[in-house]
């Protein structure tokens, strides 16, 4: 039987391999939120526009993506990038782009079923003040929308930061690389994969809570 | 710029052009000199061994997860089952599928040596497995929550036990109405067999990934490779798709299509 030793997890590991990781995949996530969200609310107001031109390029977007593993969307990228801008790009960049624009196909969905939550008087109702369809958007109908979101883009950002690991794929130094090196470093491999789970762990479970509790606030307001 | 699918017709060892290119298809990668065409058929069922026996896991779990976590409170015993299906799911589903897949792969057999006899690709499926059971169980849970409590009152009332009333009249009503989320969760875990690279199991990922390198031919072999995961995944929505229809009972539920009715 195998005994643990975590005597060798202090605070110079955590400065030297977990800090830069942690910090990365925090700022990926991040990224990938509010860029996604913003991405993907355009690809929501394509696809509700009504125009063709505007909407099946959108569909077609948005359900490719969904219908890819992010291992190959991520290896997609980190291809196609380089060859379409002529020189090679690192890996951080590469992951940062491609998740504002996997995350963007899925936040879409959740705009547009946000959107179409709102009660459809609402934007005949701005029509019929004489708003222009981007003042109604903007005044009216994603206001209403938005909130209605919030706890959906909270539990998406939670799954968003599970996913960040997966830029393991290309070699970025994320969260779960931090502790692989530390690992190999310090000849612990077992310990360490041990505290990643337990990091990402405490992190999401503590985040899912809190998206419990805002879900709670904002369906009372509701 | 031109696609190249010749680069399917290669030898993997010198890169010549072998002649039984097709033969792959039938032949199901018996050949001597293997192409890169035998080599993806080859990845491919690797790719569907993996997902198809952490389907299997994942379904059974989570139905079960699912089902412990709406047990009504009977006493002692039921508390204890719902708390540990509830600390089973926020287990699974809070640690990236990627660290599971590490965690079953580097460290559990360090701790139960009778795993290490496994196949890799065996503790890729468990990790798979017990990571969507959680996803599962959750909207097995909403599916059984999603039915009107006259129905538990009723078996009740009829004097069945717990085991009874879920056996004959809870669950094959819930296990119907969550068909459609299943369906979605199956074909989220294909699309999540690709972490099986991160072990070494030979499967569609790794294979893009060492192919890529190899060949130079990055966006004809990421194509054949996406197109394969793609199909995997409609042919899963398409059987979820018959054995809902097959499932069906005329009159007994309404029709789940109407979104957001329950």
């Amino acid at each position: 039987m195998l005994s643990l030793d975590l005597s060798f997890y202090n605070w110079e590991l955590f400065t030297n391999y977990i800090l830069k990781g942690l910090l990365f995949s925090v700022q990926l996530t991040v990224f990938a939120t509010v860029g996604g969200i913003i991405f993907g609310t355009f690809l929501a107001l394509m696809r509700l526009s009504g125009k063709p031109s505007l909407a099946y390029p959108a569909t077609f977007y948005v359900n490719t993506i969904r219908s890819i593993p992010l291992v190959m969307v991520i290896l997609w990228f980190f291809l196609l990038i380089p060859m379409l801008i002529g020189k090679p790009i690192g890996a951080d960049l590469s992951a940062t782009i491609t998740f504002i624009a996997f995350e963007a196909a899925f936040f879409s969905e959740i705009v547009r079923a946000g959107i179409q939550s709102v009660p459809r008087g609402q934007g005949f109702a701005a029509e019929a003040l004489g708003m222009t369809y981007g003042q109604n958007m903007r005044f009216i109908v994603l206001p209403q929308a938005f909130r209605n979101m919030i706890p959906v883009f909270m539990t998406q950002t939670i799954i968003l930061f599970q996913d960040t690991s997966l830029v393991y794929a290309i070699g970025a130094y994320d969260l779960l690389k931090g502790f692989e090196i530390a690992g190999k470093n310090y000849g612990r491999p077992i310990e360490t994969y041990i505290l990643a789970a337990a990091t990402y762990f405490v992190i999401c479970f503590s985040l899912s809570k809190i998206v419990r509790r805002i879900q709670a606030k904002v369906a009372i307001i509701r | 710029m031109a696609l190249d699918l010749g680069v399917f017709c290669k030898n993997t060892l010198d890169g010549e052009v072998v002649d039984h290119c097709f033969s792959a298809l039938f032949g199901l990668g018996q050949n001597a000199d293997p192409s890169y065409l035998d080599w993806l058929l080859k990845a491919w069922g690797w790719t569907l061994a993996v997902a198809g026996l952490g389907l299997l896991i994942a379904l059974v779990l989570g139905a079960a997860m699912g089902t412990l976590r709406t047990l009504p409170d009977t006493g002692r015993s039921s508390r204890v089952l719902v708390r540990l299906s509830t600390a089973w799911v926020e287990l699974f589903r809070n640690i990236p599928i990627l660290v599971q897949v590490f965690l079953w792969y580097h460290v559990i057999p360090a701790f139960i040596p009778p795993l290490k006899v496994f196949p890799s690709y065996w503790l890729v499926s468990i990790a798979l497995g017990f990571f969507t059971s959680a996803r599962i169980a959750e909207q097995v849970r909403a599916g059984i929550q999603a039915l009107p409590s006259g129905q538990h009152a009723a078996a009740t009332a009829l004097g069945l036990t717990t085991v009874q009333s879920y056996r004959y009249v809870i669950l094959p009503m819930a296990l119907r109405i969550v068909i459609p989320p299943l369906t979605s969760e199956s074909m989220n875990l294909i699309k999540n067999s690709s972490v099986a690279f991160a072990v070494s199991v030979p499967e569609l990922t790794l294979f893009a990934m060492q192919a890529q390198e190899e060949t130079s031919h990055g966006v004809e072999i990421y194509l054949a490779v996406t197109l394969l995961y793609a199909l995997s995944a409609f042919a899963v929505n398409r059987a979820m798709a018959f054995i809902e229809k097959r499932s069906r009972i005329p009159g007994f539920i309404a029709p789940t299509n109407d979104a957001g009715a329950h």
